[in-house]
């Protein structure tokens, strides 16, 4: 890779945030990848020592139904305005979102704000009269991967595993994907832009691992609401996955990390539909390319338990990829909850392991 | 150190080919001129060309012509100097360049031709990137300097490379570049014939005698495709050659083209202008081109008297319009100062 293209990241850093974060879920990620959130807050908390404030009464940012044509702008930047007042009734300035649909939703509230006094005149209007809450626009808004790439370092510092190959010493080759709506609608809003990405890279890179730069990185892990959310759609969504998973395979991947719940969730589940529907699959042997969030990484780098992180979740088996990284796991407990019974084991597919 | 006068009727900013014509038409009503040229050689952007469409003159022929006729003339020129301000004193003006010279002028030339957008700006494009992306610029030093090089087997040239491009900044056409790609398209058929060159086009401006001729030869003659499409990214394969992400907008379908060069066709943009006194104003167009004070009674005068614009400083031109302008120029150069 030339320095250029190594460097091109450098020309957008973002500010974010040091401590004291208002947290906000993702609405589907809890279901997803059930550990992921609990892991940032673990890490955030317990590792580094930061204040994680959360408010029960937080709810969906309805970034599904604004881009369903459900839900209108007015009512978007009313919800958000809503958040915003809990941070503030919270004595908080930075906003840690776990989503990248609601980040980028954020973001694209606060520029309209911005561009336009008048919208925010309005929605502090409409949050009164509805709630009778008022806020201070937040100083700060971070995606929780931000807030990981920033740590990044100390978390290197109490690593217990590194993206290495256990066996050979060779640094992992791993694939990031950023969520569209993280940087490709305000790239100043990301940690190196939108063509050049630096927030996974950041990570790979402190962690031990070698980032792999395939020709499709760019390109949309076809979610896209409408692909997937219209039934009729979903083959447009599978062809996005199935053509970034041929463009990366010749550069043999060990692993691919996402930081959007969507990107995460369909680029691990298709390679599943596309073992049935071609009989096909990306890694060796019959096996997917694992797809992990970057929590469920960090974990992995900080020693916790594969199980604990709920790697047991995902549709493309991690067992390899533990394996390779000289990781320690029990294969019994894969499906055991915390008092040791096994819920139900799923049935293995038939083209994919 | 060569010795220069402090007085000059007019002094013409820009050694190119607006400003050595210029020069050369006040010499023969008797005006005394003097060029300053921020390059260390006369010919602007002339000389980083190779040849020239429609009929392929060698461009160094065509700059070495007049260049010989300025040396003929004995016309004061200075090089390797820029202007750094321009001053009003009365109805006169005094130009301080880099170099430390200072000339008092009773007319200036604003003759400093345009610069080529800075392709990192797009950077989905791949320049600075990938050493295999090059610009229309570079393309035609390596035509010119005949070097060794691998032989690709598949080149795309990308038209309107920041320009008719709101995101760049630049919402007008720079008008040279369609045929330019078609010029060096053919250039790079001659030199590589095994090779396949495609461009890639919004449309193709093909304004002026003997382009729709160049652009019809290179279909018929030489197989050079032309694709109406857009370039959304470029990204490099595992062996080194490039993918390219285009819009076929003719059929409304995404295709990925493997390339083993890619050529942006690199717009033109208005060069940075003289720091002014306050009291002098040139009005600039939207697109930050010199404006005319009038563009059909007096398309040479800037909006400020005694100043006047000549070939590309005000908008894309071809190197003969550029010269027409600069001719046009330097008669409104002697009108003004008839009328003085």
């Amino acid at each position: 890779m030339s320095k250029e293209k190594r460097d091109i990241w450098r020309k957008y850093q973002k500010s974010i945030g040091d401590d004291n974060f208002f947290f906000v879920r993702s609405c589907i990620r809890q279901n997803f990848f059930p550990a992921s959130e609990q892991a940032f807050l673990h890490i955030l908390r317990n590792e580094l020592g930061k204040n994680v404030v959360e408010d029960a009464r937080h709810t969906t940012c309805s970034g599904i139904g604004y881009h369903s044509d459900v839900v209108n702008f007015d009512t978007l930047q009313t919800i958000i305005a809503r958040h915003f007042a809990l941070m503030t009734e919270a004595k908080l300035k930075n906003v840690a979102i776990s989503c990248v649909t609601s980040f980028g939703l954020y973001s694209e509230v606060l520029e309209t704000w911005k561009e336009f006094p008048s919208e925010l005149e309005k929605t502090r209007e409409n949050l009164y009269k509805a709630t009778k809450r008022e806020f201070e626009i937040p100083e700060n808004i971070a995606h929780c991967s931000d807030i990981i790439y920033k740590f990044r370092e100390e978390i290197k510092n109490k690593e217990k595993n590194r993206l290495v190959n256990a066996e050979t010493g060779e640094p992992l080759k791993i694939v990031d994907h950023i969520g569209c709506h993280y940087a490709k609608i305000f790239p100043e809003y990301g940690e190196g832009g939108a063509e050049f990405p630096q927030v996974l890279t950041g990570m790979i890179e402190s962690w031990g691992g070698q980032t792999v730069d395939y020709p499709e990185r760019r390109h949309c892990c076809g979610f896209g609401f409408r692909q997937y959310l219209v039934q009729a759609n979903r083959g447009y969504s599978v062809s996005n996955t199935y053509k970034k998973l041929q463009s990366m395979e010749p550069y043999k991947p060990d692993m691919i990390i996402a930081n959007c719940p969507g990107c995460t969730m369909f680029i691990d589940k298709w390679q599943y539909t596309i073992s049935e529907l071609e009989h096909r699959t990306f890694g060796p042997d019959k096996t997917g390319i694992p797809v992990l969030t970057y929590e469920e990484l960090a974990g992995l780098v900080l020693g916790y338990d594969p199980w604990d992180l709920g790697l047991q979740m995902h549709q493309v088996s991690v067992e390899p990829l533990l394996d390779k990284m000289g990781i320690q796991y029990d294969k019994d407990k894969k499906f055991a909850d915390k008092s040791g019974k096994i819920f139900s084991i799923p049935k293995q597919p038939e083209y994919i392991l | 150190m060569r010795q220069y006068d402090t007085k000059y009727q007019t002094v013409i900013i820009g050694g190119g080919i607006a400003g050595m014509t210029a020069a050369l038409q006040l010499y023969k009503f008797g005006i005394k001129s003097l060029i300053i040229e921020k390059e260390d050689k006369l010919g602007g952007h002339l000389i980083k060309w190779y040849k020239l469409f429609p009929g392929f003159v060698n461009a160094d022929e065509v700059v070495s012509n007049v260049v010989s006729e300025l040396i003929d003339k004995r016309m004061q020129v200075i090089t390797g100097a820029e202007v750094t301000s321009i001053d009003s004193i009365y109805d006169n003006y005094i130009i301080r360049t880099s170099s430390g010279h200072s000339f008092e002028a009773e007319s200036v030339l604003l003759a400093h031709g345009f610069k080529t957008f800075d392709p990192t700006k797009k950077e989905e494009y791949g320049y600075g990137l990938y050493s295999n992306v090059k610009t229309s610029v570079e393309i035609e030093n390596i035509l010119k300097e005949h070097s060794n090089i691998t032989i690709p087997k598949r080149v795309g040239l990308i038209h309107c490379v920041g320009s008719r491009d709101e995101k760049a900044g630049n919402l007008h056409c720079s008008k040279l570049c369609c045929v330019s790609a078609v010029k060096q398209s053919i250039e790079l058929k001659e030199r590589f014939p095994d090779a396949e060159i495609i461009c890639f086009y919004i449309d193709l401006r093909m304004f002026d005698n003997g382009f729709e001729e160049l652009y019809m030869e290179a279909q018929i003659e030489h197989g050079i495709k032309f694709i109406r499409g857009r370039l959304s990214e470029c990204s490099q394969n595992i062996d080194g050659s490039l993918v390219l992400k285009v819009q076929d907008t003719l059929t409304g379908l995404p295709m990925n083209v493997n390339v083993d060069w890619l050529i942006l066709m690199v717009g033109k943009e208005a060069a940075k202008l003289p720091k002014f006194d306050k009291s002098i104003d040139v009005k600039l167009a939207p697109n930050k081109f010199v404006a005319p004070e009038n563009i059909f009674y007096n398309p040479n005068q800037t909006s400020q008297p005694g100043i006047f614009c000549g070939g590309t400083v005000s908008g894309p031109k071809t190197i003969h319009e550029s010269a027409a302008d600069a001719k046009a120029a330097a008669m409104s150069i002697i009108d003004y100062l008839n009328r003085k």
